[in-house]
């Protein structure tokens, strides 16, 4: 898809915002809630690894088992309270669709090479190419697995049916830790393409 | 457990943050502007959260503290007596079950059974002590649960005993109460909510595989609770207690999860 031409820009005309205000709060409020889910899990993780690896301690949150926990189990209610309400607004908003949509695998596949030639246009904010709405759709159903998975863990009885569905409870372990993993690679590509685009870090902060 | 420490690929976190900074530095001239977004990409200070300052502030651990309160209380709502934990087939049973204390297998109590009483205090119409001979004669039941330790692992184990609504029942105690608290032998001590005392799978668990609950398990009793994590499933238990006041525990006092469970 060719990117669509670059608006005029005049100064007598004010632009909305590229990310309205509500955007722009809960995804800082969801970067902090997952800097502290995967920070303190981490920790959590530590105490009965099932790979032969443990996180370092310097990089983990709570600074033993029980302050982990603690952590992991406050940041929860923000992580969720405010991943309904971004899902609320962006579906009540249309946002969802006008944003996220169409997206296919051919679309994907042609936006990627572009931008691994680096002749991806961000010539207007405005509008995601076809791999950044892969990426965050994905990145809203991996949040969704890792809340899901979590409740498993956490309420393995009272949430029988999705441990069924998890494949029971140590494979809701696993479940949540790639889930998490996959959420971890997400956010390294992502500061890697802010760092190449600046930009896009000042209209998520102040909104143009 | 392991001790090897190895960072997942694609998580290099400091040196991600470097090269984004070098990349940064050359495209924005302003030095204001750069710094700014240089300490933008401290991911919202996240070496502040890592150190230990931010978790020693007393402030911060009263906010956690306030917190977990909150999800005792919200795990007692999502409480349904009526959901039973999955049961499993005896070739599942973990062998060997392992042993877990706050100490070495080696300093596991050994409870003497001819001088051993149960005490039972507190909101109860009969306070009298039990031998164990008295408990054993009481209907006994078995099941294959999983127990699940707050550290993640799990293994599956098989208890046998006297149902504890049975138990708190047959002593008169006042089921409207708020609490049962434990003291152990091994000076460990918890407590748990009515509800979940009540659940049909709550036994005083007497046995282990079949025979008589070994010292490391927990001789001369256990409660045992699928519903619950491991360190709310106290062992070698001396005294049972019905009240209204809270009575915390040896991990919960300490910042575990009061509730600690499904």
């Amino acid at each position: 898809m060719m990117a669509p031409p670059a608006l005029d820009q005049g100064p007598a005309a004010p632009q909305p915002a590229i990310h309205p205000r509500w955007l722009r709060v809960t995804h800082w409020l969801n970067a902090l809630a997952v800097v502290i889910m995967a920070m303190s899990g981490w920790r959590i993780y530590n105490a009965a690894p099932f790979f032969d690896f443990t996180f370092p301690n310097g990089i983990t949150l709570g600074g033993w088992l029980g302050g982990a926990l603690q952590w992991h189990f406050a940041g929860m209610w923000l992580l969720v309270a405010n991943g309904l309400i971004y899902l609320a607004l962006n579906a009540a908003s249309g946002r969802l669709w006008r944003k996220f949509l169409p997206v296919s695998p051919g679309g994907v596949v042609r936006d990627l090479l572009a931008a691994l030639r680096g002749r991806l246009s961000h010539a207007d904010p405005r509008r995601y190419n076809q791999v950044q709405r892969v990426a965050y759709l994905f990145v809203m159903v991996d949040i969704a697995v890792l809340v899901l998975s979590g409740l498993v863990l956490w309420k393995s009885v009272q949430f029988g049916l999705l441990r069924d569905l998890m494949g029971g409870y140590e494979a809701a372990r696993r479940v949540h830790f790639f889930a998490m993993a996959l959420l971890a690679a997400f956010v390294a590509v992502h500061l890697a393409m802010v760092a190449l685009v600046p930009r896009s870090l000042l209209t998520m902060i102040r909104g143009k | 457990m392991t001790d090897k420490r190895r960072l997942l690929p694609g998580l290099d976190a400091p040196a991600i943050l470097r090269e984004a900074g070098k990349l940064l530095d050359r495209r924005v001239e302003q030095p204001s502007r750069r710094a700014f977004l240089r300490r933008g990409l401290t991911l919202g200070g996240l070496a502040m959260l890592s150190g230990c300052s931010l978790s020693d502030d007393e402030s911060v651990e009263k906010a956690l503290s306030a917190v977990s309160r909150f999800n005792d209380r919200v795990q007692g709502w999502i409480f349904d007596p009526a959901k039973l934990a999955p049961t499993y087939p005896e070739s599942m049973i973990t062998r060997p079950f392992p042993f877990n204390a706050f100490y070495g297998i080696d300093e596991v109590p050994q409870v003497d059974e001819a001088s051993f009483r149960l005490e039972v205090t507190g909101l109860v119409a009969d306070k009298r002590r039990w031998r164990l001979d008295e408990l054993r004669a009481m209907a006994q039941v078995d099941q294959v649960t999983r127990h699940i330790c707050v550290e993640g692992w799990s293994a599956i184990g098989k208890w046998g005993g006297v149902p504890f609504a049975d138990f708190l029942k047959r002593v008169g105690a006042d089921l409207s109460a708020k609490y049962v608290g434990f003291k152990c032998a091994d000076d460990y001590y918890t407590s748990i909510d009515m509800p979940t005392a009540l659940h049909p799978q709550t036994i005083l668990a007497l046995t282990y595989d079949g025979r008589t609950l070994p010292p490391e398990y927990g001789f001369p009793m256990k409660l045992r609770m699928p519903t619950k994590l491991g360190y709310k499933n106290p062992k070698h238990i001396q005294a049972i207690f019905v009240t209204n006041t809270y009575p915390g525990g040896y991990w919960e006092d300490q910042g575990y999860n009061w509730f600690g469970g499904s």
